[in-house]
């Protein structure tokens, strides 16, 4: 690691003062950063330790959603009485990812903002975009198996690799993100992450000195959720694909159908079309391929990951077959 | 007094069984277990050392090429550097396993990416960490190496080539023949303790304490990197974190630790990083192999014929060997094996567990099932049809084969369902669920190994010797070999492993370790019991000791009359090993579940039968068939090193993404020992079960793939991409 | 108590460096080497110990960054003479064969059977209501983080059910 200032913050200000210096960076969890510190993937000159403002909690809200604190754990998320009962996806996601030790350490704001684990990212002898803008992208002709077929550019193929947050864009979530200047904006996760165009360095859309201080749910539906999650190990491996599903059936037919792709792209990937395409439908794997087709529509692949294509596309239909029943 | 076994005969007379003590054989729990288990046992980083200071190397960014300057100044100006070493002796690949000698030096040319090139000393890791980073060196890259293996430019090894008959013609008058190509990828050993080594030098002596498998042939190798005499260098690996090959020759963390301890006069601590270990020490060669199986009507084998590519880097003699169960498994009179070596710029390829048969067996056993499926018969049934009587190439009898043992009881033990096979038979929602089974067979083979056995007149024993305990269970039975022999139990037998200051063993690899220390330390305890027999004027056949005593009662702290009795027992191969062929021998069955969408593919049960000679310790031997066995599943289903096609640098170099088995990926394992003595294979009845368990099983799993959802798979690991790839609609 | 990290009981000053992990100052300045190093990035478990009740790695978390935290190791659960039950189980059942992801494990599983106890639901549980059961399948996904090179996963998971099963729930 390069040395750094290591600094406590006590509040949501002092916090934002210190990711506003030069060179700064916030730590919580600490089990993405320190990962790439030690590997120079980032090189911080100030750390500022997040771990004892606060920001910890899981409270009801008034609509009867949830708010979940930036720095609750991905454990302290999963076991919630209320996300057990109400937002089953989201603990599924969280416990199809990592390890119990990393979620024991892993927070909400933490997981939303972790890095791609692309090979070439993570080698600092090798080119990379993200991490070296202008440097060129080792994974165009290069080992891509974990790499995105949908909305990629030609400076950047790199997937987002969690799972939480796939959960998160399923169920409409929204990211509370406190400014520098004491403020709140509140976005939801499914504009949070980028696509890497021409600024794949950019993961989502904090600026500096900004922080993430909670999530925020909306109102639980009464729906079948489902977290599917395709890996070569059967534990502690990042999603080939993966799909959260919050599926309705009324009469026969879709009533709703909000679906999250993981895997696939820079971010946790979120095509309206596909639940307009399903509500009012009758479940039929004809019906199923047509999302599919919507899905992939331009999807493209770069040699080791052109698998990931059909296998969207089979496990979409395995997903929807196993929430139509269920939900029946 | 040093005693010399040569053997030249089978050591027919099986004395370990006349013995009365009781403890050869048994589960004994281990007996440093409870070290291990509170954190007590030391590995090499974890002596403490006062001053010591901590180096960290620096490794090559270019593929091929040399250096045209390493800028010292840049490390050495950032806060707590010591030292940047760029000494010509810095090695810059492991040794080869038993090389003996030192690796490949010149530090200044660069033949791989990751090559290690520099040591930065500092007074801390963290400074020492950074400052490595922070190395400026100038490259001068060469034109264009080639990284992957392309069969233009290999070489065939000839000393592995058989042409028998006519192939060609076998396979078109065959009743039923396979022409099948398979691929495997690389693999590493990835042990969990990383290559670590602490030096100290007085002046004088050097002291390494390092993660070593075979100290025998690693003080030789430093000395020889080092130009320095052995008898100034001691090595200590008393608890070694795994090795599985990637710690059979000198590393390059010991040397760079040596030369720097040396050149400052102070301790050297050097671990390598995860990421270095996978850049800089072996792999197993990825390998493309062609076999082609010819059978008549009753599926008895008329043709075999094994082709494999592998590579390695320029210089490096070692071409993995994987025909080398091949060449005795199976019989067919018309035979063709080849083995082809293409010269490419990736790290060393050399000895990963079970070098040869773990990547040659799984594509054997899965091209059987193939046989098997168009002839019509049972795959278990196939293979007892296809037992040879002796080794049908050289025509050398086998020592013991319990080949047909290990199918039949393995079968039983599985519940292997011997109706007619086809695929999709059974599914359960989204899975389809399937059996397989394979063959497992891995050559013997046995080493010079020397031990000293004190009897001590306190009554108890000491064995000293420089063999190493990778996890494999040496101090246990090496305790109760000394402990049944000289009537003690284990926990009164002291063991005092991996010090080279020790008479010198076999070193741990190739399996042979257990049946050579094992009979080293027979043989001094036999000449330990001739002593005492002539004490008490009797016949050796006729003393029986047992509980610390004599058969007539006398305990044996009476017999020893104050003194310690001691023995050094050196242990030769002689002509068993010309006039025999021996190996362990086994089967493999597997159960897995194949998802219909996605293609993942789960182990629901798996079991191994093994026949490798005498049993020393029931508990230790079968944990090493669960390692193996283990190894199978990663091997099938996960395991593959990714080389970036342009550059050839390990593309997967952490535990993230080169995907050894997790506890999820294993599922309730069997293990069946099958009762054999191999009077041929050690004085001690024994062969050698570390890789064993793992030369095969990948094929069961593969096969199994096949028969739960017809997807024939030709390249392992069989991903779900591949599965889903050769999966029918 | 500032400035101060407990480990196994005692307090220890932080390091003076903050780049110093907890593993590192285990390791290095408390010479409690039980803790093991094997990869330096959390993808082994080898490191893992149980801060204030929760088994974390320890190599991915900085010293300081647990002031006045309760720290658990290998040391502190049992010693040669007054073994752990789980430390005498992987004993018994030969739940390793190097030893060196050892440690790891048996952190790594005494808090796992605190969580099943907790009613904590994983990845293997049908559904996300408890109570859970130690069963077989629950501790190899709940145990999936703790990597064992030599094989001996089998062993492990027997060791553990033998505990599970002969302690009361805590």
């Amino acid at each position: 690691m390069r040395p750094f200032q290591y600094q406590r913050a006590h509040s949501i200000s002092d916090a934002s003062a210190i990711a506003a210096l030069p060179e700064a960076m916030l730590i919580a969890g600490g089990t993405n950063l320190l990962d790439m510190m030690k590997l120079q993937v980032a090189t911080p000159s100030q750390l500022g330790d997040i771990g004892r403002i606060g920001l910890d909690g899981i409270q009801d809200t008034s609509d009867r959603g949830l708010r979940i604190g930036a720095l609750a754990t991905n454990t302290a998320t999963a076991v919630h009485p209320r996300v057990r009962a109400d937002y089953p996806v989201l603990a599924r996601a969280i416990l199809a990812g990592a390890t119990q030790q990393l979620r024991n350490k892993a927070t909400t704001g933490g997981n939303l903002c972790q890095r791609t684990r692309c090979y070439y990212f993570m080698n600092v002898d090798q080119p990379c975009n993200k991490r070296d803008p202008g440097s060129g992208c080792g994974a165009i002709g290069g080992v891509n198996k974990l790499h995105a077929v949908l909305g990629t550019s030609d400076q950047c193929i790199a997937t987002y690799p969690g799972d939480m947050a796939v959960a998160l864009t399923a169920l409409g979530a929204k990211v509370v993100i406190a400014k520098s200047d004491g403020a709140e904006r509140t976005v939801p996760v499914r504009d949070f992450h980028l696509l890497p165009g021409d600024t794949p360095w950019r993961d989502n859309v904090l600026d500096q000195g900004e922080l993430i201080v909670a999530v925020t749910l909306p109102p639980p539906v009464a729906a079948t959720q489902l977290y599917r999650k395709v890996r070569e190990r059967s534990s502690y491996a990042f999603a080939l694909v993966s799909i959260a599903a919050v599926i309705a059936i009324d009469d026969g037919k879709f009533a709703r159908a909000d679906l999250a792709f993981g895997g696939l792209a820079h971010k946790p990937w979120h095509d309206p079309r596909i639940g307009e395409l399903l509500v009012g439908a009758a479940p039929s794997p004809a019906l199923y391929d047509q999302a599919a087709d919507l899905l992939l529509e331009g999807a493209e692949g770069h040699g080791d990951n052109d698998f990931k294509i059909p296998l969207a596309r089979r496990t979409l239909h395995a997903v929807l077959a196993e929430a139509v029943e269920k939900a029946a | 007094m040093s005693v010399h076994v040569k053997q030249d005969k089978p050591a027919t007379d099986n004395r370990l069984d006349t013995m009365r003590q009781g403890v050869i054989g048994k589960p004994v729990s281990r007996i440093e277990g409870l070290a291990k288990v509170t954190g007590t046992a030391p590995y090499a980083a974890e002596y403490p050392v006062e001053g010591c200071v901590e180096g960290v190397l620096v490794t090559a960014t270019i593929t091929r090429g040399t250096i045209v300057r390493i800028d010292a100044e840049s490390a050495l100006a950032m806060p707590g550097v010591i030292a940047v070493i760029d000494d010509e002796r810095l090695t810059t690949r492991p040794a080869q396993g038993t090389a003996n000698e030192a690796p490949q030096q010149k530090p200044r040319t660069i033949c791989y990416w990751g090559q290690p090139i520099a040591l930065v000393v500092a007074e801390s890791f963290e400074q020492a960490r950074d400052a490595a980073r922070h190395l400026v060196v100038e490259y001068k890259p060469d034109e264009a190496a080639p990284v992957e293996a392309d069969p233009s430019i290999a070489e065939e090894q000839e000393d592995e080539t058989v042409r028998e008959g006519n192939l060609d013609k076998a396979m078109s008058d065959a009743a039923f023949a396979v022409d099948v190509t398979y691929t495997t990828k690389g693999h590493a050993s990835a042990a969990m303790e990383p290559h670590a080594a602490i030096a100290q030098w007085d002046g004088e002596r050097l002291t390494v304490h390092a993660s070593l498998q075979m100290l025998n042939y690693n003080i030789t190798e430093l000395s020889d990197a080092l130009d320095l005499p052995e008898d100034r260098i001691r090595l200590i690996s008393r608890y070694v974190g795994g090795g599985f090959g990637s710690k059979l020759g000198i590393s390059e963390e010991a040397v760079a630790a040596s030369i720097a301890a040396m050149q400052l006069e102070r301790p050297v601590r050097v671990v390598m990083s995860r990421q270095q270990v996978f850049q800089s020490i072996m792999r197993r060669s990825e390998t493309t192999q062609r076999l082609r199986l010819a059978c008549d009507a009753d599926g008895r084998l008329t043709g075999f014929g094994h082709e494999a590519l592998v590579s390695n880097l320029p210089g490096e003699e070692f071409a993995e060997p994987v025909l080398q169960s091949s060449h005795f498994l199976y019989p067919g009179e018309h035979r063709e094996l080849v083995l082809k070596l293409a010269r490419i710029h990736r790290m060393t390829a050399g000895s990963v567990r079970a070098p040869g048969e773990a990547v040659g067996m799984p594509t054997l056993e899965a091209a059987m099932d193939v046989l098997a499926e168009r002839a019509g018969i049972d795959p278990v049934e196939l293979r007892l049809r296809n037992i040879p009587d002796k080794d049908p190439e050289q025509g050398l009898p086998f020592s013991s084969h319990k080949l047909a043992e290990c199918l039949r009881q393995g079968a039983e033990a599985f519940g292997w369902d011997s109706a007619p096979r086809r695929p999709r038979l059974r599914r359960e929602g989204e899975w389809w669920i399937g059996t397989g089974m394979a063959s497992a067979a891995r050559v013997h083979n046995v080493a010079e190994a020397r031990a000293r056995v004190t009897l001590k007149a306190d009554g108890t024993a000491l064995v000293e010797t420089d063999m190493t305990d990778i996890g494999t269970g040496t101090y246990t039975i090496v305790a109760q070999i000394a402990g049944e022999m000289l009537g003690l139990r284990p926990d009164q037998v002291l063991v005092d492993l991996g010090d080279s200051n020790h008479p010198r063993g076999p070193g741990s690899g190739g399996s042979w370790g257990a049946p050579s220390i094992g009979s080293a330390v027979y043989v001094a305890c036999m000449a330990i019991r001739e002593a005492l027999a002539d004490t008490l004027g009797i016949d050796e056949t006729a003393l029986v000791l047992a509980d610390a005593k004599a058969g007539n009662g006398t305990p044996l702290t009476e017999l020893l009359g104050g003194k310690d009795l001691v023995r050094e027992g050196h242990y030769e191969p002689g002509k068993i090993t010309d006039d025999y062929l021996a190996s362990g021998f086994g089967a493999f069955f597997a159960e897995v579940r194949v998802n219909h969408y996605t293609g993942e593919t789960r182990v629901n049960r798996m079991l191994g039968a093994f026949g490798f000679g005498r049993v020393l310790n029931a508990k230790t031997a079968r944990s090493q068939c669960l390692g193996g066995i283990t190894w199978s599943i990663g091997m099938a289903l996960t395991e593959a090193l990714e080389f970036d096609p342009r550059d050839g640098h390990l593309v997967n170099r952490d535990l993230a993404e080169y995907h050894v088995p997790v506890h999820r990926d294993v599922p309730d394992l069997d293990v069946v020992l099958v009762e054999e003595r191999d009077a041929a294979a050690s004085i001690i009845q024994a062969k050698g079960i570390g890789e064993l368990g793992m030369c095969g099983g990948a094929a069961a799993i593969a096969n199994a793939i096949y028969n739960a959802c017809g997807a024939r798979v030709f390249d392992y690991p069989m991903t779900p991409d591949r599965v889903l790839a050769a999966m029918p609609d | 108590m500032p400035d101060e990290l407990i480990v196994n009981g005692t307090p220890h000053p932080l390091p003076q460096d903050p780049r110093v992990t907890l593993l590192d100052f285990l390791r290095h300045d408390l010479g409690l080497t039980g803790t093991k190093k094997g990869c330096d990035h959390g993808q082994c478990g080898a490191c893992t110990v149980i801060v204030n009740g929760l088994r974390i790695n320890s190599c991915l978390t900085l010293a300081a960054m647990h002031e006045g935290h309760q720290v658990t190791t290998i040391e502190g659960l049992g010693i040669a003479d007054e073994p752990s039950p789980l430390q005498r189980a992987f004993v018994e059942h030969d739940g390793f064969q190097c030893g060196y992801c050892t440690p790891g494990q048996i952190c790594s599983a005494t808090a796992m059977l605190d969580e099943i106890a907790n009613g904590w639901p994983s990845d293997a549980s049908e559904t996300l209501d408890g109570p859970f059961e130690a069963s077989g399948a629950e501790i190899r996904e709940r145990m999936s983080g703790n990597l064992c090179r030599c094989g001996a996963y089998a062993n492990i998971v027997a060791a553990i059910r033998h505990v599970a099963e002969s302690e009361p729930a805590a």
